[in-house]
């Protein structure tokens, strides 16, 4: 049984075939693919271009679980982490956008993938990240008219 | 005379005759011990648990402690109810729904905030989602404290808010106090 500890650290086949057929298919634009080990894989991706990858990834790589997608304050921009995931060809793959502080807009992959539709509501609501395109962008956890974005680094109890 | 009507006006006399006039205060006179006998032995909170005292509140009520022996049973619905039982931290979500519940109990009512969450917010205090203390916007009467409240704790508010209640001696009638 392959758990984490016994798992091989090389990268699979698939994992050879996406970094080889992925950056053409986006104009060349540069990915940093690489493989941790036979199942997950990490990669970046502009924000531009996340629901053109979300759709190559769901039509020809057949991915086919959207696990979450969270936010993080890196102080001078946000980072938005996407975990996807194909079990027919055993890959995990974790994309990282880089979302600029000030104009935190990003297109929705709920068309995409349907499982993303509460996750990025959740991002919205505590990070203030505004996803175009989502069919119900309201906050989830958070009062509706909640003022602020609490998970945010500049955020205190004092200015509220 | 339509029955609509006769109801909207013997409403209107017995409202007029009982609880405005002599009458109603007569009977409130003599009848306030057994109206408050009445409310002291039939405390029933509403069954409404947020987090994990919710699970004290359910061993009180068990078989060990009893607290049905001094008349608290749990309702499931507000307007049958004579008490809000509080037990846990209140969101700024869920402020405005307990509210509701609150108002939708008759009268008399009473509060009891039960645990550090519903007294000041607990652990939760100063956090961005978190209402610091139930008294904030309901009238609370009894403050259980604990972390969480041991059933014994319990019982021993509910037998405050007992005393409470005959200290008040309200009629059932009238809204003076006797």
């Amino acid at each position: 049984m392959a758990t984490a500890k016994n798992r091989p650290a090389k990268q699979s086949d698939f994992h050879v075939k996406l970094a080889r057929e992925l950056p053409p298919l986006l104009d060349n634009m540069p990915l940093d693919f690489e493989a941790k080990d036979d199942w997950l894989a990490t990669m970046r991706c502009d924000k531009g271009a996340i629901l053109k990858l979300s759709k190559i990834l769901s039509e020809r790589f057949i991915f086919e679980h959207f696990s979450l997608v969270t936010a993080v304050d890196r102080l001078d921009k946000f980072e938005l982490i996407y975990h996807i995931t194909s079990y027919q060809n055993h890959c995990m793959l974790e994309i990282r956008v880089a979302v600029p502080k000030d104009d935190a807009k990003v297109p929705s992959v709920t068309p995409v993938w349907g499982g993303a539709n509460w996750h990025e509501r959740e991002a919205y609501d505590m990070m203030g990240i505004v996803f175009e395109g989502h069919p119900d962008p309201r906050r989830i956890l958070l009062p509706q008219d909640y003022l602020y974005f609490p998970l945010r680094k500049d955020f205190n109890m004092e200015g509220e | 005379m339509r029955s609509k009507d006769f109801m909207s006006w013997a409403d209107d006399w017995f409202g007029r005759v009982m609880k405005k006039g002599p009458i109603g205060r007569g009977l409130d006179h003599l009848l306030t011990d057994f109206w408050t006998w009445a409310r002291v032995n039939s405390l029933y909170p509403l069954h409404f648990g947020i987090m994990c005292c919710a699970l004290e509140m359910a061993a009180a009520s068990g078989a060990r402690f009893d607290a049905q022996r001094l008349g608290v049973i749990y309702r499931s619905t507000p307007r049958q109810c004579d008490m809000l039982l509080v037990n846990g931290p209140v969101s700024k979500k869920l402020r405005p729904d307990l509210r509701r519940l609150y108002d939708q109990m008759s009268e008399p009512k009473w509060v009891v905030a039960m645990g550090e969450c519903a007294i000041s917010g607990g652990p939760f205090w100063n956090t961005y989602s978190i209402v610091e203390g139930v008294d904030q916007f309901i009238p609370v009467d009894v403050y259980i404290p604990g972390c969480p409240v041991r059933p014994e704790a319990m019982l021993e508010g509910f037998m405050k808010l007992q005393d409470k209640i005959r200290k008040e001696r309200k009629g059932a009638l009238t809204e003076e106090m006797v």
